[in-house]
């Protein structure tokens, strides 16, 4: 019995210093010495791929999406008192992202407001009646925020010249994606917001065309992933064709 | 080009990395466990174990070792995330409430990497680091010493000795984890993963105010989460944030370390029985399953059925534009067919089928090709089934690789194969019976008992993977998925260590015209079909019930 005992301590002890020992190797030593080289060779994509606009500024990272939104009109108005669940309203004005009906914002924990990513996580009959989406689907469900979605890209994106059709939307216009953070849109999205841009910028359509084929990126030797556009670098580019 | 075809060349070109790293790793990896050499650190490490490298164990001695090593890791995980809040590098974040940490550790140790906590916002530089990461290397080391413990049962004769943990243990990390790891890391930052200590800071954005970042490790965090198919991401969204995945080339590059020791191992067990043709026999069973299995996702997943998908035009809920369907679905496959659970897309979200296959991917035990290590004797546990059920009905004894496969080893080959199965159908018929977990179902119906049904499919198979609509972070959730974790990672390893000791007591069977060729495309068919009847029978009512129920609605 005792020499069991003795045993299996010595066992428990070999395990713990196993584990301390790779600890320090797996846990210590080896992320340090990849931090180390890293930040030498890769010094910007390590700490984040910041990116600025015209003046210098540092406005986010190209690979972390943002949202455009007006702000929140309840500071000013009065009457509607200070309302955080006010909708946010997009501003017309930028390219418009992918929608985040997800965790993907900022969201606040017991300390800090950090960036949490995350999805819907919504099955696709998630709201849905007689295996339908309709307008009647209850709120909060994906049917919801689908057809909700829908509707607000085609009324946003028809201008007096140019009409929307809903078969014209594309998924990822209506869709969360993984993240909530996802930095880019489809180029057929980018497409669809041209004319709105243009109109709300009072720039010509060409000019915003360009703008857009400029900033589309084609799938790597192409063949991996899918075409896309960045939306923070796009709107950066048409910030500054703005102002200049 | 369309995005279908995309995809396919996407994976032929996933096939052919594989297929170029196949024959230079597998007999790497050969050589690693069975070299008599000892390098000088490791030999500094064997001597801060107190352990003597070149003593062979039988497999109690070595089944001990397992256990006090994972034991122990356990309680050191459990008490580094207690005492978060008093440790520096935590970034300020709080100690984990107890049985969210037992859930972590025991999810970690058991090379599970389930998740109830959101990474970003619970688990600062020191336990991510200094805890989690480690155990994705260890855990995974564990896989693959027991794997190549039971390789040398199948190789050795009229010995009862399987190697020494010790020196498995090191070895895997040193000479396989570590070197691909560095390399790997930096080609994720070069990417544009993230690999750095910063604390919490504020960074601009476009339309005024700022956004709060936390800086990490992540790039060497995710090179091992998916090299040693852990799967448990820095950040809540897993892989499909883009500082863990930052484009299509690194998306790639992740399947490829997902799968590449799992199916290179197949050599490695060729070599080491001396017959490569028998681990080409085990490949082509993998292949077969994996490539069928991603070809059955594409089709459902670009078909898009499921009344949100067609008002949207396309099943995108949950998946990135830089990925779509196609690398989405690749993915979503090779992370439940091995016991990966790192997502670039939201399980939740695929079709109902899409859910199907990735609930079956994970229920046929993982083994195609499976995690590091715990795929190969998986599949060998299978095979043994298979030739037993060949030698049923051609009325011999059956045999496999020379060796009789008796009594003892059908019962423990039974046992290995029963009890997963048993931990996720008595776990999900308990909380479906039971009062409160059922709260936890963010969707209702079949699609909701689906995420019950796929929590402990999950967590008893070690994938980690989820139907992230379950909110997990209760206490039935988080104690009774911790504890499926741990029985369904070591309960197998117990059996295989018994069966790899029987198997290496025995004198060889000399190769006669009526003894079963096992290296041939026939038995690789018998293979393949024994595996898809026997989860077939387990889990066809459970999966009537969940994902063939919302499938065939929509």
């Amino acid at each position: 019995m005792n020499n069991s005992v003795r045993n299996t301590a010595r066992l428990i002890g070999a395990g713990l210093r196993a584990l301390l020992v790779l600890t320090v190797i797996c846990g210590v030593i080896y992320p340090l010495a990849v931090t180390g080289i890293a930040q030498a060779l890769f010094n910007d994509k390590a700490n984040g791929s910041e990116i600025k606009d015209q003046s210098g500024t540092v406005v986010g990272s190209s690979l972390i999406g943002q949202t455009y939104n007006l702000p929140k009109q309840a500071a000013s108005d009065s009457t509607a008192g200070d309302d955080p669940e006010e909708a946010a309203k997009p501003d017309l004005r930028w390219f418009q992202p992918r929608p985040s009906g997800g965790l993907g914002t900022n969201s606040v924990n017991t300390q800090y407001s950090l960036i949490l990513s995350g999805a819907t996580n919504r099955s696709a009959d998630n709201g849905a009646v007689n295996g339908q989406c309709t307008k009647d689907a209850e709120e909060g469900t994906l049917c919801a925020q689908v057809v909700a979605a829908k509707e607000a890209v085609i009324a946003d994106n028809s201008t007096p010249s140019h009409t929307v059709k809903p078969e014209d939307v594309p998924a990822d216009a209506v869709t969360s994606s993984g993240s909530g953070l996802d930095p880019h849109i489809s180029p057929a999205y980018a497409e669809l917001q041209i004319h709105r841009v243009a109109e709300q910028n009072k720039l010509d359509v060409k000019q915003v065309e360009k703008l857009v084929a400029d900033h589309t990126t084609g799938r790597i030797l192409g063949f991996m992933g899918e075409p896309r556009v960045n939306v923070l670098e796009l709107n950066i580019a048409l910030k500054a064709l703005t102002n200049g | 080009m369309s995005p279908v075809l995309a995809g396919v060349l996407q994976l032929l070109a996933l096939i052919a990395a594989l297929a170029l790293a196949y024959r230079p790793l597998g007999d790497y990896m050969a050589r690693v466990y069975s070299s008599e050499k000892h390098y000088k650190p490791e030999k500094w490490i064997y001597k801060a174990i107190g352990a003597n490298p070149t003593a062979e164990m039988r497999w109690p001695a070595y089944l001990r070792g397992v256990l006090a090593f994972s034991a122990v890791s356990v309680l050191f995980l459990y008490g580094l995330q207690r005492a978060q809040g008093v440790l520096p590098g935590s970034l300020g974040f709080q100690a984990i409430d107890p049985d969210q940490a037992f859930n972590t550790a025991a999810s970690f140790v058991a090379n599970t990497n389930w998740q109830s906590y959101y990474g970003e916002q619970a688990m600062g530089h020191v336990v991510q680091t200094g805890g989690l990461a480690v155990q994705n290397f260890v855990s995974a080391a564990v896989g693959m010493a027991v794997a190549v413990a039971l390789v040398r049962g199948f190789a050795r004769s009229r010995t009862g000795e399987l190697g020494n943990f010790w020196a498995d243990l090191v070895r895997g990390v040193f000479r396989i984890l570590l070197p691909i790891s560095v390399i790997g890391a930096i080609i994720l930052v070069a990417c544009g993963a993230i690999q750095n200590f910063a604390g919490i800071h504020e960074v601009g954005q476009f339309m005024g105010g700022t956004q709060q970042w936390n800086g990490g490790a992540v790039a060497s965090q995710e090179v091992i989460k998916e090299l040693g198919t852990n799967g448990g991401g820095y950040f809540n969204a897993n892989s499909a944030h883009p500082f863990e995945n930052p484009n299509p080339f690194s998306n790639l590059f992740e399947i490829f370390l997902i799968l590449v020791i799992p199916f290179s191992l197949t050599r490695t067990f060729g070599r080491m029985v001396g017959s490569l043709r028998q681990g080409y026999a085990i490949l082509a069973t993998m292949a077969v399953i994996w490539v069928g299995f991603v070809a059955l996702m594409m089709w459902t997943e670009f078909a898009g059925n499921g009344p949100a998908f067609e008002t949207a035009g396309g099943a995108m809920e949950g998946k990135e534009t830089r990925f779509g369907i196609g690398a989405s679905a690749i993915f979503s496959v090779s992370t439940t067919l091995t016991s990966t659970g790192a997502v670039n897309s939201f399980h939740s979200s695929f079709t109902g089928f899409g859910g199907g296959i990735q609930l079956l991917g994970m229920q046929l035990g993982e083994i195609a090709p499976g995690g590091v290590g715990s795929g190969l004797y998986g599949m060998l546990i299978m095979a043994i089934i298979a030739v037993f059920i060949a030698g049923l009905m051609v009325g011999r004894t059956p045999e496999y690789l020379g060796k009789k496969i008796g009594t003892r080893e059908i019962k423990l080959a039974a046992c290995y194969i029963l009890i997963t199965p048993a931990l996720v159908l008595c776990f999900t018929a308990a909380a479906m019976a039971l009062p409160t977990p059922v709260n936890s179902m963010t969707n209702a119906g079949a699609h909701g008992f689906s995420e019950v049904l796929y929590a402990y499919t999950s967590g008893a198979n070690n994938n980690g993977s989820a139907f992230a609509g379950l909110n997990a972070d209760t206490q039935w959730f988080n104690s009774t998925i911790g504890i499926a974790m741990l029985l369904g990672r070591f309960l197998p390893m117990v059996f295989v260590l018994a069966l790899a000791g029987s198997l290496a007591e025995q004198k060889p069977v000399p190769e006669t015209a009526g003894t079963l060729r096992t290296d041939k495309p026939l038995y690789t068919g018998l293979l393949v079909g024994t595996i898809l009847i026997v989860t077939g029978l387990t889990y066809f009512p459970a999966l009537a019930l969940g994902p063939l129920a919302e499938g065939l609605a929509s």
